[in-house]
């Protein structure tokens, strides 16, 4: 079956472009008060799509997304058969107690103590603004007239900072991303014995071909009058889509303890400054410049094209499977591993057979994770906070200092199986590729485990040589809030704007 | 070598008693999916040779897909199965169960039929066992009271080199290994650290163990002029996976967060999943042959630690009921459940496929091997569906992974040895 065209102008505009040009950003997390008036703002509202918009057309200086949680579709009059269409992770929401567990939001982390998202805090919508420096006031206010204030609760604001591409502790952030596979060109259903970095277009969109080659949890509906505006359904040609072309997006407020961080670092070096800066970037995975602390490869990797790109993420870790040059739980190696189906690159039938088998690698640390293809985010998160250099986060705070930290935003269409695969099996995991004791050394919560009282540590494999152990890492990241969202398609948004309503 | 075995006790719940039953089954729990390793009803933390148990009742949600098959639903027994996994045989473990919760064992069965006040308990669990159709065991030989002391071993060596780092730091590995071994010796010879020898194997379980070796495909060679059949049983086979219905309707979102309840309060958790057999003689040839494939293959053909490339199982079992005409699997994996049934579509569909897709309304394979679990919103709904709640579930050794095992048992085989070469201690070194 030849797949269909992407109607850009149908998908939100996130899922293809960061708004990096507009620099102040804005999320309202918002609760319905009043249904009606909150249809008729969804229905007026000017969301932004994914179109490329070519010279000499000018491009837009402003931005509006849009996205909901499952209460939120309930508020807005979506019947229950509908949201049971929706995956069970998006119905149970991020701060369903067995999935916080999962996620590690234990304790400090739980929800009951986050600012937003928590039990009876649930947000119903999420409003993204976007705009140009100087623009975005008048934008917000032209949005959030007097049509908005019938339509929703005051909102909770998350403003955003821009720091120029670094995260709070200071490292080059969003180097790494998957490219979409717009064409869906690549036949993902074959093993892939090759690190690749396109993915297909099913792990981003809904209603298309994921890496499985099939088709992602979405409500599939009756075709009627209501409707009638939806594409039909790539799987069941009968039934029409309320997924295709939208996704779903996950938001996490982490906060960033960009002091504790350094004065931790710093301490643990000694006060020497060079030795502070390789030990953060052994913890990151990268230099504070951004560079890998592996070495780039000769090989191409498909989807890393541009030269930047492969200055930065030309590598795997096979040419570092001591762990030596970038320690096993540093955290870009945790948060993409790049490995492939198969460990050891079997090109005959009968070594897949024999590694199928079990006989393969033996080493320990040999083919225990899951092959990265099938768990990448597109991340699309801002900061927030004012900048603090590292040199000046080793001065104690002062009584006002400012809260820091990342709005964490990624897009995928599987929750299950990308964000929360990733962030409990890879990132809190205390148990990554044969390590004990040690969880994320960013994000980890550091909470003890039954049988593992300790898991703050963090180590430091050589090659030839005993580990270096660094102990007592203390929480850096907490979280304050968190929610799942669908953000739907631009025909979805309409019908959702008018979901219920009585057939013309 | 001491082997591992398990036990399976099965009893008919008393429909009266069920609630009461339950109420038992909780009381044994700090909190669902927690239990208290010490409770009043079976303390297992006594019982030193038991690696897992769980008590649950078999309640059958989906008992009516044999519509599917035009069959009319049956009514089963609810059923309280009682299971584990032990060191050493049956017969000497279920002595000491019953010798160290005869109270509370006998308070769990008086819910159920047959037993009575005056019952003899060992010889009623006796009569009530249910051996499995397949078992896995992660690492035959590895025992509870080895696990245990190569954990310490692993903590004594931890404290070793955090005392010491800067003057181990500088170490070539063999150099390393030698300064250790000095270590664990003086640890050893003033009693802080015991590393026991392995126990000799039973020459029952040798002689039995070398039988099915010898005998299993002894029996296949016999039975090899059947095979002229073959054709007529795979298109029969390949006629039915066009023509079998599938049952893969999204899993009920309240269940779903119910069962997740129980999971993931430590490191590995537990899976039990019931469903019914596909009806025919096809069918039940072909469960029943790949399950005892399986079973000598987890046997005599695997690697130790792994299940083909899957590296997270502790202990798992297929077991019949009614006939053959239900099957439960019962396992212990690391991990979280999602990646678990990833792991299982991504690394071992082919025996996934196999050994399951002989029950109703599994994702379509086809010839036995493909398809099937690939349709992965398929099957994880179909195993979702499956699943069912484990009431009480006991782990000997909280916080440790299979990989966890297997590290501290290559790391204490390093002692054993008293040299080694550049790279061998290179690979040693780098477990610590």
């Amino acid at each position: 079956m030849t797949p269909s065209e992407v109607d850009y102008r149908d998908v939100q505009g996130l899922v293809c472009f960061g708004y990096k040009r507009m620099t102040i950003a804005s999320y309202a997390l918002v609760r319905v008060k009043n249904r009606e008036a909150a249809r008729a703002w969804l229905r007026s509202a000017p969301v932004s799509n994914a179109e490329k918009i070519e010279p000499p057309a000018l491009p837009p200086t402003t931005a509006l997304q849009v996205a909901f949680t499952a209460p939120g579709l309930r508020a807005l009059g979506v019947s229950e058969s509908i949201i049971a269409g929706f995956s069970h992770e998006f119905q149970a929401g991020m701060a369903q107690e067995s999935r916080a567990r999962q996620l590690g939001d234990v304790e400090g982390n739980a929800p009951k103590y986050w600012d937003w998202g928590g039990p009876a805090n649930e947000p119903h919508a999420l409003v993204m603004f976007f705009a140009e420096p100087g623009g975005f006031d008048p934008f917000v206010q032209s949005l959030t007239g007097a049509q908005w204030g019938d339509a929703f609760e005051e909102p909770h604001w998350l403003p955003t900072e821009n720091l120029d591409g670094f995260e709070p502790f200071g490292f080059t952030d969003g180097i790494s991303q998957p490219k979409i596979d717009w064409e869906q060109e690549r036949d993902p259903t074959s093993p892939q014995l090759d690190y690749t970095n396109v993915s297909a277009l099913g792990e981003f969109l809904l209603g298309y071909r994921n890496e499985y080659g099939k088709f992602t949890d979405r409500p599939l509906l009756k075709a009627d009058e209501t409707s009638a505006d939806l594409l039909a359904a790539e799987d069941e040609p009968e039934k029409k889509d309320l997924g295709r072309n939208g996704t779903y997006l996950v938001l996490r407020q982490l906060e960033q303890d960009v002091r504790k961080f350094w004065q931790f670092i710093h301490r643990q070096a000694g006060g020497n400054p060079g030795e502070a800066d390789k030990l953060a970037a052994a913890m990151v995975g990268r230099t504070i410049q951004g560079d890998p602390l592996v070495p780039i490869q000769k090989e191409s990797i498909q989807g890393i094209e541009k030269e930047e790109e492969i200055r930065q993420n030309q590598f795997t870790f096979d040419s570092d499977p001591a762990g030596a040059r970038c320690p096993f739980g540093a955290h870009v190696r945790r948060a993409n591993p790049r490995n492939t189906d198969f460990p050891a690159r079997p090109t005959s039938l009968l070594k897949k057979i024999i590694i199928m088998l079990g006989f393969g690698p033996k080493g320990f640390r040999d083919d225990l994770m899951s092959s990265v293809r099938f768990h990448r985010i597109l991340r699309r998160g801002r900061e927030y906070g004012s900048e603090l250099k590292p040199e000046d986060a080793l001065a104690p705070a002062p009584p006002d200092d400012p809260k820091r930290g990342l709005h964490f935003i990624c897009l995928n269409a599987n929750i299950s199986r990308q964000f929360e695969f990733l962030q409990n099996a890879w990132i809190a995991s205390t148990k990554f590729s044969g390590l004990t004791g040690e969880s994320d050394p960013l994000l980890g919560n550091r909470h003890a485990i039954p049988g593992c009282p300790v898991t703050s540590d963090f180590n430091l494999q050589a090659d030839g040589g005993l580990r270096r152990r660094v102990t007592g890492l203390p929480q850096f990241v907490t979280v304050r809030g968190g929610a799942y969202f669908f953000l739907p398609s631009l025909r979805a948004l309409r019908y959702l704007a008018g979901a219920g309503d009585a057939p013309a | 070598m001491t082997p591992q075995s398990s036990f399976m006790v099965l009893a008919t719940v008393t429909p009266a008693r069920e609630a009461e039953l339950r109420g038992l089954l909780d009381s044994m729990n700090d909190a669902p999916g927690r239990v208290n390793a010490n409770n009043a009803v079976i303390p297992f933390s006594q019982l030193d040779t038991l690696h897992f148990a769980r008590l649950l009742i078999l309640e059958d949600k989906t008992i009516g897909d044999v519509s599917v098959h035009g069959l009319p639903t049956r009514t089963y027994p609810l059923y309280l199965a009682f299971l584990g996994d032990m060191d050493g045989d049956e017969d000497t473990f279920l002595d000491e169960l019953a010798r160290r919760a005869s109270d509370g064992l006998r308070r769990l069965f008086s819910c159920c039929e047959g037993f009575t006040p005056d019952s003899d308990l060992l010889g009623w669990m006796q009569h009530h066992r249910r051996p499995a159709i397949a078992t896995f065991v992660n690492w035959r030989g590895r025992t509870v009271r080895r696990v245990r002391e190569e954990a310490a071993l692993r903590a004594a060596l931890d404290g070793y080199i955090a005392s010491n780092a800067s003057s181990l730091q500088g170490l070539a590995p063999r150099e390393l290994h030698a300064k250790l071994s000095q270590f664990v010796e003086g640890e050893k010879s003033s009693g802080r650290l015991t590393l026991s020898a392995e126990s000799p194997t039973p020459i029952g379980w040798w002689i039995t163990n070398a039988l099915y070796l010898v005998g299993a495909p002894l029996l296949l060679v016999l039975a090899s002029p059947l095979l002229l059949l073959a054709p007529l049983y795979f298109l029969r086979l390949r006629y039915l996976e066009k023509t079998d219905a599938e049952v893969c309707p999204s899993v009920d979102q309240a269940y779903s967060e119910q069962l997740g309840l129980a999971e993931d309060h430590d490191v590995t958790n537990q899976f039990s999943a019931l469903g019914s057999r596909k009806p025919g003689f096809v069918r039940l040839l072909t469960l029943t042959g790949v399950l005892s494939v399986v079973n000598y293959a987890a046997r005599h053909v695997t690697r130790p630690g792994h299940l083909g490339r899957i590296r997270t199982i502790h202990f798992a079992r297929w077991v019949f009921l009614d006939d053959k005409n239900r099957m439960v699997f019962f396992s212990n994996y690391d991990g979280s459940v999602e990646a678990y049934m990833d792991d299982f579509i991504n690394k071992t569909g082919f025996g996934l496929n196999a050994s399951f897709s002989s029950a109703i309304g599994y994702p379509r394979t086809r010839w036995l091997l493909f398809d099937g679990c690939a349709d992965e919103r398929k099957y994880k709904e179909y195993i979702r569906r499956h699943t069912i709640p484990t009431q009480v579930w006991y782990k000997a050794y909280p916080g440790l992974t299979v990989v966890d095992l297997e590290k501290n048992s290559r790391l204490r085989q390093g002692f054993e040895k008293s040299s080694m070469n550049d790279e061998e201690a290179r690979e040693w070194v780098a477990l610590l």
